[in-house]
């Protein structure tokens, strides 16, 4: 077996001392709240601020919103390309690619535009609703090509027609069939959409909506110290979710390009 | 793959298994809801920028638009934003294909390269505002690195400073690099061990082997990727924010184009539109370039 | 002075040991095939030869020069792989031109010995195409002509010939063959298939659990195996338990009949032994003389397999299955019918009880 040459460790090195860094200085920074002592002081300001919690639970009930409505959208659309228009493949690969041409800013900036005094802009309820299709949209690439890799390493069109032979509809063969095969694969495009719309920040900050990332980029212009701790526990966050989903896809191919910028 | 679409259709035919009614324009009632909704949230408002590039206030056709692109501060807009996402691609492009290859390279134990692209997929995703502040934390005036520069005398500002070019290139590429390594890590491992083994036989030295074998083999996945990653910077809007607080001063053009936004009055609705624009259309060059080069790519590796 | 000499060779993983004390002498211009089961060392020590694995103990000369630890790069050896394992971003020429490239030969030379080795691997006309564009035959043909491009020593070849249909199988390892006696270059072949091994060697070394068992000619491999694994691993046998009843006159007792072997036997009489008979010895007609033994069986079942008949009886409970050629005016047994077979006492192996 040949050992790992030194350059190797070398980069290894020089990468970890470069990720680690930034890390260890928020956390350290985020210690120093009380002057003259290292201590928990920001995190207990931030877990008692009002806005802390609701904004953290506005953007979590975004967030499985927008896994719910993404999952519906995608599993019933990716299996009947799969059993039925597999012609229409690439046409549903390249439309999933787009969210990555039209970066957040520009689909804000033309959502608004074009729904520009309808109830989707005029009210909060529906500028919420706004930023949750825009988030379902941002998800597609996650949510695709997650499902399609579920379902192309089960044999659709077998399990369909053993479901019809034994009797089985349409909502049953999808709900009881096809769903519970690609869960696995549902949940890692599932923690990837959690992790991006938890943290992010210019379609919530645009829309005006009352977000964990506007919230957090608020904070840093009144304290000084609490963004650091709110970022630590964003990365907590962030690492979690991405944590469960390497966890849950051990063995499956899955690749993720990106979240928010 | 695709190719077995017409051997899934005969296949279909002859099952006979088709106790659901089906007539082939039903089948595309499927996929309705789908392109229903990514034509009403996608397609339609990129296509009313795009539309509404062309018009004046009044709703005529007009190139006056686009023209206005020409603005000094617009131009420079771009140019630094185009110089911002090149740098950081190639730069973040270099060091992760660099620790991609560490991390892939025979010998290195297998929870260390665990390690390393479960952190990437993590750091990946650590973007936006948390990580502003983390290098606020670090390289920020009271950041931790500063200081501790400061501590061994080495005072670092005012020649740098995280709020300029050189600081937000240094931010971006924290996740830039990640999504290097988890791309890259893939390709490096479709180096078959064979190849080098080849190749030694044949007398050729490791450089011999990389420059001649290895590097010709990865370029088409390299270049894709480090145009993906240019795509990644150049669509990046809440990094920049943080860091510079939407101010306009030597701005990247998504924090031009946020600000077109969230001005009360849309001052000129229509130059807003076409920096959209030009956002798109670079976009739109860099992911098909990304998409020919990978197709390139695949050519070679998935054998 | 052998030309390639491995001596005492071993190598052990953290998990185990892959190659135990492996000897052996190559002469000029041999042909060897390393043959045996899947995990039995022979890749590991072909691997070791090439440079790709250091020993942990033992060590290898080529030509007099002790190459224990001298990088691949500098062993000027040529190595032909399973999977081609062809560049695929250069043309056939510029694979085959590799090696003299990386060594800095000029281009007119280069240009020369590519044209050569296409022209001796039938392959002229696809010097531009690139490997994706080849059948997996060509691809091993211009693998085999890249390896050969520097002129090497010796000539390693790792199951080359194990991811191809049957059929050009069959004419790519003549070919190999041809080539090699043509070249007259020392030439080391992995192979886990028997008939390939015994067809093109000169000598054949079967391995197994990462030790020697047997090194010899394709006959002696074949018609006296030394230990019971080379017996049971090349070519069909039939073994039966048998008893010693005359050690000097060499007679054994197989369910109650006599068989003899024609020579004095060294287990002592009373021991069990295995009679190991393989299925092209017997005859139904007596073709052998009055010396040979005869065994009575019943037919079972005949199977039809072209040039010849298998047929499966049972001696004493014991299955046996022995071949008839596909002549004209074959006479098969019925089913059911008892019949008498033949063999010659010399075709008889004596191995240990099994």
């Amino acid at each position: 077996m040949r050992r790992a040459s030194y350059w190797s460790w070398l980069w290894l090195i020089l990468g970890s001392l470069y990720f680690a860094l930034p890390l260890l200085a928020t956390f350290q920074f985020s210690l120093l709240a009380k002057k003259g002592e290292i201590g928990l002081t920001a995190y207990a300001s931030v877990f008692r601020d009002s806005g802390f919690a609701s904004s953290f639970a506005f953007s979590f009930q975004t967030a499985l919103a927008t896994i719910v409505i993404s999952a519906l959208l995608i599993v019933p659309t990716t299996y009947w390309v799969h059993l039925r228009l597999p012609e229409l493949r690439p046409l549903i690969e390249f439309l999933t690619l787009l969210p990555f041409v039209v970066p957040a800013v520009v689909l804000v900036f033309g959502l608004s535009r074009s729904y520009n005094r309808t109830p989707l802009t005029n009210s909060h309820g529906g500028l919420h609703l706004l930023l949750i299709a825009a988030y379902v949209v941002l998800s597609f690439p996650y949510m695709y090509r997650a499902v399609d890799t579920g379902l192309r390493a089960i044999n659709v069109r077998a399990l369909t027609e053993a479901a019809q032979s034994l009797g089985a509809r349409w909502p049953t063969i999808l709900f009881r069939v096809i769903f519970p095969n690609v869960f696995v694969a549902l949940l890692s495009g599932a923690f990837v959409t959690f992790a991006i719309v938890m943290g992010e920040f210019t379609i919530a900050a645009l829309l005006a909506q009352p977000a964990f990332g506007p919230y957090i980029n608020l904070l840093s212009s009144s304290k000084v110290y609490e963004p650091s701790a709110l970022a630590v526990v964003s990365f907590a966050l962030t690492w979690a979710s991405i944590g469960l989903l390497q966890w849950l896809s051990r063995g499956v191919g899955q690749n993720q390009p990106g979240g928010p910028r | 793959m695709a190719q077995t679409a017409p051997t899934d259709r005969n296949v279909r035919q002859a099952s006979g298994l088709a106790p659901v009614a089906w007539r082939p324009s039903w089948a595309w009632l499927g996929v309705l809801p789908f392109f229903a909704f990514i034509g009403a949230f996608l397609i339609w408002p990129a296509a009313e920028i795009v539309v509404l590039s062309f018009l004046d206030g009044r709703g005529q056709p007009t190139l006056q638009n686009v023209r206005d692109l020409g603005q000094p501060f617009i131009v420079t807009s771009y140019l630094y934003t185009i110089e911002l996402s090149a740098v950081t691609a190639l730069l973040g492009g270099l060091a992760g294909f660099l620790l991609a290859y560490a991390v892939t390279s025979a010998g290195m134990p297998r929870w260390i390269r665990a390690a390393v692209l479960s952190f990437a997929g993590v750091a990946s995703n650590f973007a936006g505002i948390p990580l502003a502040f983390a290098f606020i934390a670090t390289l920020g005036q009271l950041g931790l690195v500063t200081q501790g520069l400061r501590y061994v005398g080495i005072s670092i500002y005012p020649t740098f400073s995280l709020y300029s070019f050189w600081g937000l290139a240094l931010t971006y590429i924290y996740f830039q690099i990640p999504l290097m390594v988890l791309i890259m890590a893939p390709a490096l491992d479709g180096l078959r061990r064979e190849w080098r083994e080849a190749a030694e036989s044949l007398g050729a030295s490791p450089w011999q082997y990389w420059r001649r074998v290895g590097l010709p083999i990865l370029l088409p996945s390299l270049l894709g990727t480090m145009v993906l990653l240019f795509g990644n910077a150049f669509g990046a809007h809440a990094t920049a924010f943080a860091l510079t607080g939407g101010g306009s001063q030597a701005s990247v053009v998504t924090i031009l184009i946020g600000a077109q936004l969230s001005s009360d009055a849309f001052s000129n609705p229509g130059l807003g539109n076409a920096l959209a624009l030009g956002m798109i259309v670079i976009m739109a060059l860099t992911i098909t370039l990304y998409t020919w080069l990978q197709r390139l790519a695949e050519r070679w590796l998935q054998r | 002075m052998p030309f390639l000499e491995i001596v005492n060779l071993h190598k052990r993983y953290p998990g185990g040991v892959a190659v135990e004390q492996v000897n052996l002498a190559v002469e000029r211009g041999e042909f060897i095939s390393f043959l045996g089961p899947s995990g039995c060392g022979k890749t590991t020590t072909l691997r070791m030869i090439a440079g790709f694995e250091t020993p942990t103990s033992g060590t290898l000369t080529i030509d007099g020069a002790d190459m224990t630890r001298t990088p691949t790069s500098q062993r000027n050896i040529g190595m032909v792989f399973q999977s081609y394992a062809l560049f695929p971003n250069m043309s056939v020429a510029d694979n085959i031109g590799f090696g003299l490239r990386v060594a800095g030969r000029p281009a007119s030379e280069i240009r020369e010995r590519v044209a050569e080795l296409l022209g001796i691997i039938h392959l002229a006309d696809f010097a531009q195409r690139y490997p994706a564009q080849l059948s997996g035959g060509q691809q091993q043909r211009v693998a085999l002509a890249r390896a050969l491009a520097i002129r090497p020593r010796v000539l390693l070849l790792d199951e080359p010939l194990s991811a191809l249909d049957a059929k050009i199988r069959i004419v790519l390892r003549h070919e190999i063959r041809a080539i090699q006696r043509q070249l007259g270059i020392t030439t080391i072949y992995v192979t886990h298939d028997q008939e390939e091994a015994l067809a093109l060697s000169d000598r054949v070394v079967v391995m197994n659990n990462g030790r020697v068992e047997q090194i010899g000619t394709p006959s002696a491999i074949y018609n006296t195996p030394q230990t019971a694994f080379v017996a049971s691993f090349i070519g069909t046998l039939n073994v039966l338990p048998a008893r010693v009843v005359n050690r000097d006159a060499g007679h054994l007792e197989v369910g109650g009949q006599v068989v003899r072997v024609g020579r004095a036997l060294t287990d002592a009489t009373g021991s069990q032994v295995t009679l190991a008979l393989r299925p092209e010895i017997f005859s139904l007609n007596g073709a052998y003389g009055p010396d040979a033994n005869r065994l009575s069986a019943v037919a079972e079942e005949l199977s039809f397999l072209g040039p010849t008949v298998r047929v499966r009886t049972h001696v004493a409970g014991h299955a046996l299955s022995f071949d008839l050629f596909n002549t004209t005016g074959l006479v098969l047994p019925q089913l059911g019918e008892q019949i008498e077979l033949h063999f010659a006492p010399e075709a008889c192996l004596v191995l240990p009880p099994g």
